[in-house]
């Protein structure tokens, strides 16, 4: 009986045969290996000296060094040996680390407020965009709006060439505005850019949601404010926490604008990276460091959001 | 506990009439049962009555009180959505306890706990309150969606095709445990259906509504025996009502003007062939166990009747009709008083 079952499944058309498995889940991994891979590259290169990270052929088993994550976060001078011979021994294993190389830290180096820049700019924008996102496609979606569907596509529409296509005139709006170089501008900016995103995306999680659940709640006696808090919204977590990442991602990445509009105090992460200059040349292993940090706030918070982003994939199929 | 009333409500949503003008009142305690195809604007009065839809003209009346401009939660009337009523992201508890927890109510967590929990009795689902909503069966799921409306002690219950999503057998069950609740409470329950079933079980009153306009108010009994159309007499009983052309019933005596001459399937009777005057030829038995259904050739019009399943008939046996107490409509369908 059960091996008559087990035969009879094995060319079910529902349950896939065991060697598509095989075939699927080979190329699964194998995917999985190539994004993988330079990530790894990455980390590694970050532990690497100087002379391992440039080494030819690549070296795969290296001694693990900090020196990397030293340089990233250090301004460092290059002395003559005896003076630093002179100088008191050293104080910590960063200074030890440093004085090998004949140099001597002189000071912190900007990654830090760097970092602190992208973080308040990156989030600062998603928060927003997402925000301004879920109550635009509440409305969209709820409200018979005049000329919604032409307003939707006016949304879409700012979405069509790429952005860039636009700084210039964003530059001289921003000098005039005095917005340059200044973290509001950059959250404004990258808010505005996202916004059309959320709004489209979180449209399409508020129209599944049915609208009895809120009328429900309004006939209850909840207003409608209190009904899309207490009803509607966590019933989009999903598409808001997938929302969220995208425009994270985004405005955490963006370049071209960071580089046009940002140089000291506001500048985010993108635009300094590619500069940390090391001594006769780029310090690898330190842009490494740098590239590391800059990947693990994705990181987190998408693995955060992983539990949302999964139901995300079922969402839409309950019944109708 | 109040009585609700509209008074020649309309609405339009772009070229369709949802609702015209339509005027209607359920009495106190009542349990008022709108039946209609699905399209017959049944919903759209629900939703008048709640403030979900406001109204192009006519006004909503509640215990006495012109509410048809007032939010939906001002007007203190329960719904029971046809579907998705539950919050998903809920306990079954807290879906009970959503409607006590609005702000504008102020119930202290006691006493809101102590009527989820009267509720939950009532509806037999006491043991499921810390179930989450998702993880109830059909059945549960619309017991807790009811729950949500009786939990509040509101003037009307506006119930909107509570069952339809049901199978058979669920179906007639919480039919009588609707019933029942209605009767023990002393509910006005204003009721949504297309099914006949149900309206014939549970209504003190039944309205009958097409194209968004009120065709019949009455009893149960009184609109299957006394239909006020050749519409209203087909919406109610099973089979369906018979109908046949006037000019074929020639040896009945029937009111001047008659077009069509409806015969409920227990109007008509059946016997063995006797020189009465209409004959009629079997076409078909259906078997259902308790009863028959039996098919019939007259002078080419196709009938259906009832019989007892012990009755000796077969296919092309001739047998003799009899009419018990036909229904007649004019050209318009519209019905005529019968002669005696």
């Amino acid at each position: 009986m059960t091996a008559a079952l087990a035969k009879s499944t094995a060319h079910s058309i529902v349950e896939a045969s065991p060697r598509a498995k095989t075939v699927a889940g080979s190329l699964v991994i194998l995917y999985a290996v190539i994004t993988i891979l330079p990530l790894v590259w990455i980390v590694a290169t970050a532990f690497k000296s100087q002379s391992d990270a440039i080494a030819y052929p690549p070296k795969v088993i290296f001694e693990p060094t900090l020196e990397g994550y030293v340089n990233l976060f250090t301004v460092r001078t290059r002395q003559t040996p005896d003076f630093i011979a002179k100088l008191p021994p050293p104080q910590t294993w960063y200074d030890k680390l440093v004085r090998q190389r004949d140099m001597v830290i002189a000071g912190p180096s900007k990654v830090v407020p760097r970092f602190v820049n992208s973080l308040i700019i990156g989030f600062g924008s998603t928060f927003l965009a997402v925000f301004l996102g879920t109550l635009a496609a509440y409305a969209f979606s709820r409200f018979r709006i005049p000329l919604a569907d032409d307003l939707l596509f006016f949304i879409l529409s700012t979405r069509m060439m790429p952005p860039v296509a636009v700084a210039i005139p964003i530059y001289l709006m921003y000098r005039q505005l005095n917005l340059t170089d200044t973290r509001l501008g950059m959250i404004l900016l990258y808010t505005a850019v996202n916004v059309s995103l959320a709004v489209w995306l979180l449209k399409g999680f508020i129209d599944e949601i049915p609208r009895e659940y809120e009328e429900a709640a309004l006939v209850d006696g909840y207003t409608r404010l209190q009904a899309l808090r207490k009803v509607v919204l966590p019933q989009a977590v999903t598409g808001i926490a997938a929302t969220a990442i995208f425009c994270l991602i985004f405005s955490w990445n963006e370049y071209a604008f960071a580089v046009l509009l940002t140089s000291g105090e506001a500048q985010t992460m993108p635009p300094f990276i590619p500069f940390i200059i090391g001594e006769g040349g780029q310090d690898w292993p330190a842009v490494a460091a740098a590239t590391t940090l800059f990947v693990v706030p994705i990181v987190l918070f998408t693995v955060l959001l992983r539990k949302h982003l999964l139901r995300g994939i079922t969402f839409g199929a309950v019944r109708k | 506990m109040a009585d609700v009333a509209l008074r020649n409500i309309s609405k339009r949503f772009g070229a369709v009439a949802a609702v015209r003008e339509l005027s209607l009142s359920v009495n106190d305690g009542e349990f008022m049962v709108l039946l209609g195809p699905s399209g017959a604007g049944k919903t759209t009065t629900l939703r008048l009555i709640t403030g979900l839809e406001t109204p192009d003209s006519g006004s909503v009346m509640i215990d006495g009180r012109d509410v048809t401009l007032a939010p939906p939660g001002a007007r203190d009337i329960a719904f029971v959505f046809q579907q998705y009523s539950l919050y998903p992201h809920l306990t079954v508890y807290d879906n009970l306890a959503f409607p006590l927890r609005s702000p504008a109510r102020r119930i202290s967590e006691p006493i809101i706990k102590k009527r989820v929990e009267q509720t939950a009795e009532l509806l037999h689902i006491a043991s499921k309150l810390n179930n989450r909503a998702t993880r109830l069966s059909g059945g549960e799921m619309q017991r807790v969606a009811i729950g949500r409306a009786l939990v509040r002690d509101p003037s009307i219950y506006l119930m909107d095709e509570p069952l339809s999503s049901l199978d058979a057998k669920l179906r007639a069950e919480l039919r009588l445990e609707l019933k029942r609740i209605q009767l023990e409470l002393g509910a006005t329950i204003l009721y949504v259906t297309h099914d006949q079933v149900e309206a014939m079980t549970m209504a003190s009153r039944i309205g009958v509504i097409k194209d968004g306009e009120l065709l019949q108010l009455g009893t149960p009994r009184g609109i299957y025996e006394s239909p006020s159309s050749s519409y209203v007499a087909s919406r109610l009983g099973t089979p369906q009502i018979n109908f046949l052309p006037a000019r074929l019933l020639s040896d009945v005596p029937l009111p001047p003007g008659t077009e069509t001459v409806g015969i409920r399937t227990e109007h008509l009777r059946l016997a063995a062939r006797n020189g009465g005057p209409m004959v009629g030829r079997v076409h078909r038995v259906e078997h259902l166990g308790e009863q028959n259904h039996i098919h019939l050739d007259y002078k080419g019009e196709m009938l259906v009747t009832l019989a007892d399943p012990h009755q000796p008939l077969h296919a092309g046996q001739e047998v003799e009709l009899d009419l018990v107490h036909p229904l007649c409509f004019d050209g318009a369908g519209q019905r005529l008083p019968a002669v005696h």
